[in-house]
């Protein structure tokens, strides 16, 4: 690591065969493979780009009856930002996967046009032209991802090997716990938002959600925890029903992260977070030690503990009495459609508006939905690209999560396939729950959309995610003849 | 705006969001493939066994075009785990440094080694507890590996494949 990567290349090229090249060290000349794999990133992160740049120039056409040519900067900025992270990923991780940028920075760039359109439909008509770069909902978005791919360049670049996160396990299971917990007991006026108690805070603007951080850290822990012990969890067992139980006392751990998600249920009043957490506990578990029992009682405990919950908000009421509500609203979203079930019936009717093509980007009006930035921004994309244009961004989100599990698949460690797998599934439950959600196949919980809702927190959570992939990835697909193993 | 504009905008954004999606498939796709060239899907022929089990007085031909390009994890914990062959040997054990880290209970630290000698890749024992076996018989001193032969260490199985 000491050859500087200011060595003239000139020296390297005139002796190509001496063994300077096999050096792994900072530079840019990239093995013929991986270059091949990094400008594949390239061309499709360009086209993707472009997309946005389309997208944009098309809502200005059908909100402004023009196009100026302010909507080059918004996407010219996210193009800058994504090309950055692509030279960092040649630099420090050249085999990683290439899709993984492209389609994450398209369903983020997305996300930043759409907020943006929709404050150029909350501003006066004549207002509109000169709406600033950085202004409202989606120049915010726009910081935020500047911040979040600098958080996930600068994983990348510290994280060389993601075998070394195991060594912290215990820490950041423990922060992770912390973090989880943070918002039930801090009083109201800080965590309270619309609700949920999940938030932190700081003055009247900023504020951060620290379950988005807590997922990736408990997620390390289950990973590391589960190595330490898949062969006792996998082997010591009893048969009933033709189906391998583990012992009483195996359970142990499974039990406490119960407990766990069923206080976030409780107390911080939020179904997804819990059904989530738990969810990346089992499913880790499953891919662990490869016993269909652990999801069997998995699948049991929560759908015994979300019954329980209902029944008990009828009979106790206090702090059952939310999740309840949304289990009503969820059965007949249309006995109050203009008091409780109002946002869910806007989000349906939104939905229904945009039919199979949609309205057309620009030419609906998501506004209508309420919170159309955050959890229904979903329901407010439908209205304008229809049933097409959600399949497409959910065969997206199909897959990064696919690539995810790929990249779990071929790593070589088993750390890193838990890891991988994990973050992976964390990825696709997440969007299960809140786009199950907003459509009514699941009681609505108060979950971002990874990549396209506004708040910074599920931004930057989400991206560091995809720098974990991309890391586990790279170690995946780095042929093992030019330095595999890497400490 | 005119409208036939407003209605190409529509339209065309969709379109383009589905040629991204059919793009990275379709990226996606060489990549499963990548590295297999025709008939590289069909499995060696078993029979190639017969010469590992009848010793080393005959050193299994390596024919042109049938080189191992790959080393795939066949059974145990990481089955499903690909690595491609280089000119690097590749060590396997439970020590965190090995190509490939194998957790299982019957494992070495450092078990067995893989090295490529005029391309034919050999299997050496490194002294582990349990053995390394090629198919059936037990691994000494280094043994050619036919394709698609198993080696097994422990409860873990990994093959050559072209």
């Amino acid at each position: 690591m000491t050859t500087p990567h200011t060595a003239p290349p000139a020296a390297a090229a005139a002796v190509p065969e001496t063994p300077v090249a096999a050096k792994p060290s900072l530079s840019f000349r990239l093995d013929p493979a991986a270059r091949k794999v990094r400008r594949t990133e390239l061309w499709l992160l360009l086209l993707g780009m472009a997309m946005v740049a389309g997208y944009l120039a098309a809502v200005e056409a059908n909100m402004l009856d023009t196009v100026t040519m302010d909507f080059w900067y918004p996407a010219g900025v996210l193009t800058a930002v994504f090309l950055g992270l692509h030279v960092v990923i040649r630099l420090r991780a050249p085999f990683a996967d290439p899709v993984l940028i492209p389609v994450v920075a398209l369903l983020n760039g997305f996300g930043v046009a759409f907020l943006r359109r929709l404050d150029l439909g909350r501003a006066d008509a004549d207002a509109r032209p000169d709406l600033a770069i950085f202004a409202g909902d989606g120049g915010k978005q726009l910081l935020w991802t500047l911040i979040a791919v600098t958080g996930a360049a600068a994983l990348l670049w510290v994280v060389r090997d993601h075998r070394e996160i195991s060594k912290f396990a215990w820490t950041l299971g423990f922060g992770g716990i912390i973090l989880v917990l943070l918002p039930a007991v801090l009083p109201g006026s800080v965590s309270e938002v619309n609700g949920a108690k999940l938030w932190i805070r700081f003055g009247s603007f900023f504020a951060i959600q620290p379950g988005e951080f807590a997922k990736l850290m408990l997620l390390a822990f289950f990973a590391y925890y589960l190595v330490r012990k898949r062969e006792v969890l996998a082997l010591a067992s009893r048969r009933v029903l033709g189906i391998d139980f583990p012992r009483g006392r195996d359970l142990g751990p499974v039990i406490v992260v119960w407990a766990m998600s069923l206080l976030v249920l409780v107390f911080e009043k939020d179904l997804g977070t819990s059904l989530l957490y738990f969810g990346m506990f089992v499913v880790t578990l499953y891919v662990a030690t490869e016993r269909v029992s652990w999801l069997i009682i998995g699948l049991i405990l929560f759908f015994g503990g979300a019954v329980l919950a209902y029944v008990l908000a009828g009979i106790v009421g206090g702090p059952f009495t939310n999740f309840g509500q949304r289990v009503d609203i969820w059965l007949d979203p249309f006995a109050e459609p203009y008091d409780r079930g109002y946002q869910l019936v806007q989000s349906l009717l939104g939905l229904g508006t945009g039919g199979l093509f949609g309205t057309g980007p620009g030419a609906g009006s998501p506004l209508e939905v309420p919170e159309v930035r955050n959890d229904f921004i979903f329901a407010g994309m439908g209205e304008e690209i229809g049933l097409f244009g959600l399949t497409a961004l959910l065969a997206l989100y199909l897959l990064v999560v696919s690539r995810g599990l790929r990249a779990a698949l071929a790593v070589r460690d088993s750390f890193g396939k838990l890891l991988a797998g994990g973050l992976a599934f964390t990825l696709g439950l997440q969007v299960f729950v809140i786009i199950g959600g907003i459509s009514k196949l699941i009681p609505l919980t108060g979950q971002t959309t990874p990549f396209l809702s506004a708040g910074g927190s599920s931004l930057v959570a989400n991206w560091l995610l995809v720098a974990l992939l991309l890391r586990i990835s790279d170690a995946a697909r780095t042929p093992a003849s030019t330095g595999g193993v890497r400490r | 705006m005119p409208e036939i504009v407003l209605t190409a905008a529509r339209f065309g954004f969709l379109v383009l969001l589905w040629i991204f999606v059919f793009t990275v498939v379709g990226v996606i796709r060489r990549d499963l493939f990548a590295g297999s060239r025709t008939g590289r899907l069909v499995a060696a022929p078993r029979g190639v066994a017969g010469a590992a089990q009848a010793g080393d007085a005959r050193p299994a031909k390596v024919k042109k075009g049938r080189a191992a390009h790959t080393l795939v994890v066949t059974a145990g914990s990481l089955a499903g785990t690909k690595i491609t062959l280089g000119e690097a040997p590749i060590t396997i054990g439970r020590a965190e440094d090995s190509t490939l880290v194998i957790t299982d209970d019957y494992a070495s630290a450092r078990h067995a080694r893989l090295v490529p000698r005029d391309g034919q890749w050999m299997v050496e024992d490194l002294g582990s507890t349990n053995g390394t076996y090629l198919d059936r018989s037990k691994v000494g001193g280094p043994t050619p590996v036919p394709l698609g032969v198993p080696i097994r260490i422990g409860r873990t199985s990994l093959e050559l494949r072209p």
